[in-house]
C-alpha cells in the first residue's frame, strides 16, 4: 500500500482535530473522594404522606403550615398573584372538585384540606420539563426541583393538575421574615414547590409539618413498605386522593 | 504608495485610539491578587489547596448533583475525612464571610456566579431580619382569587372561630 501525499495530509489533519478537540468536548474533571449516604438518612422506596382530616383541628391549621414556610424560606407575598405556597390550604370543593356536591356534610364541607405536592408516581410536571430540572428521584419517588436548571418556563406549572407549583415572579428575599440560614432561598424566575423535606430526611429527621402537628394528622413512610405507618393506616380507613382519575399516582392520601 | 505619511499616520492613530483601553488602565499597573480572609480554626479544606482552588467550582457542581439527584450526603475526601456535601454548613461555616473571601477573588477574575441569588453566608442572613414581613395570617391562608365559594365565607361569618 502507498501513502500518497495527498493521504497523508487528510491523516495528519485528523489526527491533529482530534487531539486538539477531545480535551474541548470532555470535561476531563473526576473527584478524588467518594460520595455516600448520610449515616442517619431515612431510607424508603417511595415516600408518601397520609392526611387524617378526622383529626385536623382548625385552630391550629397553620402551625404546620407555618413550620414549613419558615424552615424552607419560602416568602410570604401578599399580592395573591405573586403568591408562593408550598403547603396551602383549601376548601373541600377545591381540593376534591370531582367529587364536591352539595349534600355533603358540613363537617366536610367546612374543613380546610391541607394541599401539597403530591409526588406522583408518574408526575405530569417532570415529563414537560425540557431542561430536567423538575425528575422524580427513581430511589425513594420524590418529586424534586434542580433549582439551578429552572429556567422558569412553567411548563411544570401548566401540567401540573394539583396546583402545587408556585413562580417566583419577583425576588422572594424581601418577603422573607426570617431567613433559616441552612437553607437556600429561591431566586426570581424559577418555579418551587413543596420537596417532602428531602433536606430533613437525609439527616433522618420527619418532614417539618409532620414535625410540627401535634395533633397526629400527618403521617409519613413508605408507601412500598407493607408494614410501614403508611400502609397500615390505609389498609385501615378508607381513604381518597386528588384527581386519581387522571392517573398521576398521588403519594399524599386524604381520610375524611 | 500615495499619501504615505497621511495612510501610516492615520494607522497609528487609529491603533493608538482602539487600544486605548489596555494601555491607560493595565500596562503597568498589575493589580495585586486580593488577600482572601482564611478561617482563623480551621486549617484542612475538603481536599488540598491546590485542588480548591482549581476546581471548587466543579466540586460543587457534583456536590449538588449528588445531593439533589442521588440522595448522597457525604463527601470522603482523598485523605479520607469525611464531610457534609452542604454548602452552607461545611463550606461557609469555615469562610464565613463572602465579602472577604469568595467576592474577592470573583471580583479580582471578573466572574460573577449567580450563587447569592440564592445562596447566603449563615452569618450574614442571620443579621437580615425583616419585622415588617408578616408570616401567612390565618385569614389569608390558602386564599386564591376566586377561591373560596360563597358557602365558606357564609359559614365564616356564622362565627367559626
Amino acid at each position: 500500500m502507498t501513502l500518497t501525499r495527498r493521504k497523508f495530509l487528510k491523516a495528519a489533519a485528523t489526527s491533529a482535530l482530534s487531539v486538539i478537540a477531545v480535551p474541548c468536548i470532555s470535561q476531563g474533571f473526576e473527584l478524588e473522594g467518594r460520595m455516600s449516604l448520610g449515616p442517619k438518612a431515612l431510607k424508603a422506596r417511595r415516600w408518601a404522606m397520609v392526611v387524617d382530616m378526622n383529626k385536623c383541628r382548625d385552630d391550629c391549621a397553620d402551625d404546620c403550615l407555618i413550620a414549613c414556610h419558615e424552615i424552607h424560606n419560602v416568602p410570604y407575598i401578599p399580592k395573591a398573584e405573586h403568591e408562593v405556597m408550598w403547603l396551602f390550604l383549601e376548601p373541600y370543593e377545591n381540593a376534591f372538585p370531582e367529587r364536591s356536591h352539595r349534600f355533603l356534610s358540613k363537617r366536610v364541607r367546612e374543613k380546610e384540606f391541607f394541599l401539597m405536592c403530591n409526588h406522583c408516581e408518574d408526575p405530569p410536571c417532570a415529563r414537560v420539563c425540557p431542561t430536567q430540572a423538575t425528575f422524580k428521584r427513581e430511589k425513594d419517588g420524590i418529586v424534586m426541583i434542580d433549582y439551578h436548571r429552572c429556567i422558569g418556563c412553567r411548563f411544570c406549572m401548566a401540567a401540573c393538575p394539583y396546583g402545587s407549583r408556585s413562580f417566583n415572579f419577583r425576588d422572594p428575599r424581601p418577603f422573607i421574615k426570617k431567613i433559616n440560614p441552612e437553607f437556600p432561598t429561591r431566586r426570581r424566575g424559577v418555579v418551587e414547590k413543596c420537596n417532602f423535606c428531602q433536606e430533613l430526611l437525609e439527616v433522618g429527621r420527619m418532614p417539618a409539618c409532620v414535625e410540627a402537628c401535634k395533633e397526629g394528622v400527618l403521617t409519613f413512610g413508605d408507601l412500598e413498605d407493607p408494614t410501614s405507618a403508611v400502609r397500615t393506616l390505609l389498609s385501615e380507613k378508607p381513604h381518597i386522593r386528588r384527581k386519581p382519575d387522571l392517573g398521576t399516582g398521588p403519594s399524599v392520601f386524604y381520610i375524611v | 504608495m500615495f499619501n504615505k505619511g497621511w495612510v501610516i499616520g492615520g494607522i497609528i492613530i487609529f491603533v493608538a485610539v482602539a487600544a486605548f483601553p489596555f494601555y491607560w488602565y493595565q500596562v503597568g499597573r498589575d493589580k495585586p491578587f486580593p488577600e482572601l480572609e482564611l478561617p482563623a480554626k480551621e486549617k484542612r479544606c475538603v481536599e488540598s489547596v491546590d485542588f480548591m482552588r482549581a476546581n471548587h467550582m466543579r466540586l460543587l457542581d457534583a456536590w449538588r448533583i449528588a445531593v439533589v439527584r442521588d440522595d448522597l450526603l457525604i463527601y470522603t475526601s482523598a485523605k479520607g475525612e469525611n464531610f457534609e456535601m452542604n454548602l452552607h454548613k461545611t463550606c461557609m461555616g469555615c469562610h464565613t464571610s463572602r465579602d472577604r473571601f469568595c467576592n474577592r477573588c470573583h471580583d479580582y477574575n471578573n466572574v460573577v456566579p449567580p450563587c447569592w441569588d440564592c445562596h447566603f453566608a449563615p452569618s450574614e442572613a442571620v443579621k437580615d431580619q425583616r419585622p415588617e414581613v408578616g408570616v401567612q395570617p390565618p385569614a389569608q391562608r390558602g386564599l386564591r382569587p376566586g377561591a373560596r365559594s360563597e358557602v365558606i365565607r357564609v359559614n365564616r361569618k356564622g362565627g367559626k372561630s
